[in-house]
């Protein structure tokens, strides 16, 4: 009977997380989608919960206290630090799925050869694997997000990197077969402790020869394996709710992993394994090139005298909290009845769909903000492309320079628009260290400055001269 | 344990799982992975059965915070998810906008 019940609130629950997530097809019914997750989990922890054989009601309750305590005030991170958080938050899912891990296999060894078949055998290792290999590869992510200071930013790399880590992958996973094939040995614990550092290390190791410009992928890549240790629980526990769940994490980060491979044009192997930071500095032009700069009196003079002006943001914008101004200049530039769009390429920033949750905490309408592919035709009828602290993502040379390390990679095509003008921190070239030929095209004209500062300049501008406040 | 029924359910939540999301607004993808992180807490059922059930107390140790980390992550994910989406509206004011 009991069995019954808390299997038809399992199917419920999993009922909801498919609509939840159908749901976020529109952020007119994302937020429906919320409800759904949490009437799911809810009734998940309530049919758990009830189950007879749980006894020890006061250690739940302080461990669901405990994370009430700890998660209500990081859902209060400020929206720039969101691809910390999230990274954080997969650390955690990895955490909680090693632990269980952990925990089952323990119990079980108590309980002889029996209590385990071969195939929740290998569940359970995987689960272990993938649950460590997540909590510290995400801590270092959300590290270098975070940019502690003794977590190295740049891509590390050292001689036979790969190699090394293939070797240490390969002991991992020899002894996990050894384990699966004699679970019962008296040497298993200890093997089984060795997988478990094993994973803890190359988690780190993972993580470390991947630069900031990758951290979208990473961060879906990590996604992906947080979802994948719930489905490994769930074959360990014969569970199908924790299986569909996890299932529906995977395949979410997954894509979201693919869709970020292909706005680079990379491989998964080549993010992983490429250490993509790490570009020789190659000065094949021999001549100097200059940068013309420009005022933001002057910026704004021609602001004034367009009709479409296309915003593209980047991580400099997130990194200066500049969306509120931003936003002040779109305010500014609609009231002259000036069309103002976003052009959004799908790695800016350091997660997916990071500059839209900016540009829409700063109260810009979604329905502005437009994506690569649908802004891209457009770009020659624009009068001004306004590159906020973006860098990569409009270099033309991933369309004409085959030696360029980004060559290939779709861009939002700026160097087409009439005039350019573009906000960048100093001279030094971008994350990937690629120097980019816009900036140095007749029709571009550089701001120098903080983001926040030179968009609060121009706002001043054009405040100034309509007259009004 | 017949596993077959268990990997069954897995391949077909991956398609439906690969269905819907090809299906998820670009612009929510942010928020996407907030609420698919507090989805898969959904650990949380196994830590409640190691935390709860009748087993040694280093068990139920390593089970209490594995709750502890699932519970966060449920806590936080679903929060901040609510709270990104809030902000994701269509011009509010009014439409007043002459183009």
């Amino acid at each position: 009977m009991m069995y019954g019940i808390s299997q038809f609130g399992y199917l419920v629950a999993s009922a909801l997380f498919i609509f939840a997530l159908h749901w976020m097809n529109t952020p007119r019914t994302a937020r429906k989608g919320v409800y759904a997750g949490v009437a799911g989990t809810a009734m998940a922890v309530a049919v758990t919960w009830a189950d007879p054989s749980i006894i020890h009601h006061v250690w739940i309750i302080l461990a669901i206290a405990a994370g009430f305590a700890v998660g209500i005030p990081l859902s209060k991170v400020p929206l720039t630090a969101v691809p910390q958080r999230t990274a954080l938050s997969h650390a955690f899912g990895g955490a909680a799925a090693g632990l269980v891990g952990t925990a089952e296999f323990y119990l079980r060894l108590g309980e002889g050869h029996e209590a385990l078949t071969r195939f929740q055998m290998v569940a359970l290792i995987a689960e272990v694997l993938l649950g460590y290999l997540t909590l510290t590869g995400s801590l270092m992510a959300a590290g270098k997000l975070q940019e502690v200071k003794w977590i190295p930013q740049r891509p590390v790399t050292y001689p036979f990197q790969n190699l090394s880590n293939l070797l240490l992958f390969g002991t991992g996973v020899a002894l996990a077969i050894a384990i699966t094939l004699n679970p019962t040995a008296p040497w298993a614990p200890i093997a089984f402790g060795g997988v478990i550092v094993l994973s803890l290390l190359f988690g780190i190791l993972l993580i470390i020869p991947i630069g900031g410009a990758d951290m979208p992928t990473v961060i879906a890549i990590l996604n992906s394996y947080a979802g994948l240790s719930a489905v490994a629980m769930g074959f360990v526990l014969d569970n199908k709710l924790l299986i569909t769940a996890g299932a529906l994490d995977g395949s979410s980060g997954l894509i979201l992993a693919i869709i970020m491979c292909k706005a680079m044009n990379r491989s998964f192997t080549n993010v992983l394994f490429g250490a993509f930071g790490q570009v020789k500095q190659t000065k094949v032009t021999g001549e100097e090139q200059v940068y013309k700069s420009e005022t933001p009196e002057g910026a704004a003079q021609v602001l004034e005298q367009a009709s479409l002006v296309v915003i593209i943001p980047g991580y400099g914008m997130a990194v200066a909290q500049a969306q509120h101004k931003v936003r002040e200049l779109y305010d500014q530039l609609k009231k002259r009845g000036i069309t103002v769009k976003f052009a959004i390429h799908p790695v800016a920033g350091r997660m997916p769909g990071h500059m839209n949750v900016l540009l829409a905490e700063a109260d810009i309408p979604y329905t502005d903000l437009m994506e690569m592919d649908e802004i891209n035709p457009d770009m020659p009828q624009v009068d001004v492309a306004l590159v906020v602290g973006a860098n990569d993502v409009v270099n033309p040379a991933a369309r004409t320079d085959k030696t360029s390390p980004i060559y290939g990679m779709p861009i939002i095509d700026a160097d087409k628009a009439r005039s350019v003008f573009a906000i960048k921190r100093s001279k030094n070239p971008g994350f990937a260290g690629i120097d980019n030929q816009l900036y140095f095209s007749d029709r571009t004209w550089m701001l120098f400055g903080d983001a926040k500062n030179v968009i609060g300049e121009l706002v001043k501008q054009l405040t100034g001269g309509s007259g009004m406040h | 344990m017949d596993f077959w029924p268990t990997l069954y359910v897995f391949v077909l939540a991956s398609f439906i799982g690969l269905g819907v999301i090809r299906r998820v607004s670009r612009l929510l993808h942010t928020p996407l992975m907030s609420l698919t992180n507090a989805i898969s807490a959904i650990a949380v059922v196994g830590s409640i059965l190691v935390t709860g059930g009748d087993y040694p107390l280093r068990i139920r140790i390593l089970g209490a915070i594995a709750l502890f980390a699932s519970m966060t992550n449920i806590v936080s994910g679903f929060l901040i998810t609510d709270r990104m989406l809030k902000m994701f509206k269509t011009d509010k004011r009014g439409g007043g906008t002459p183009t």
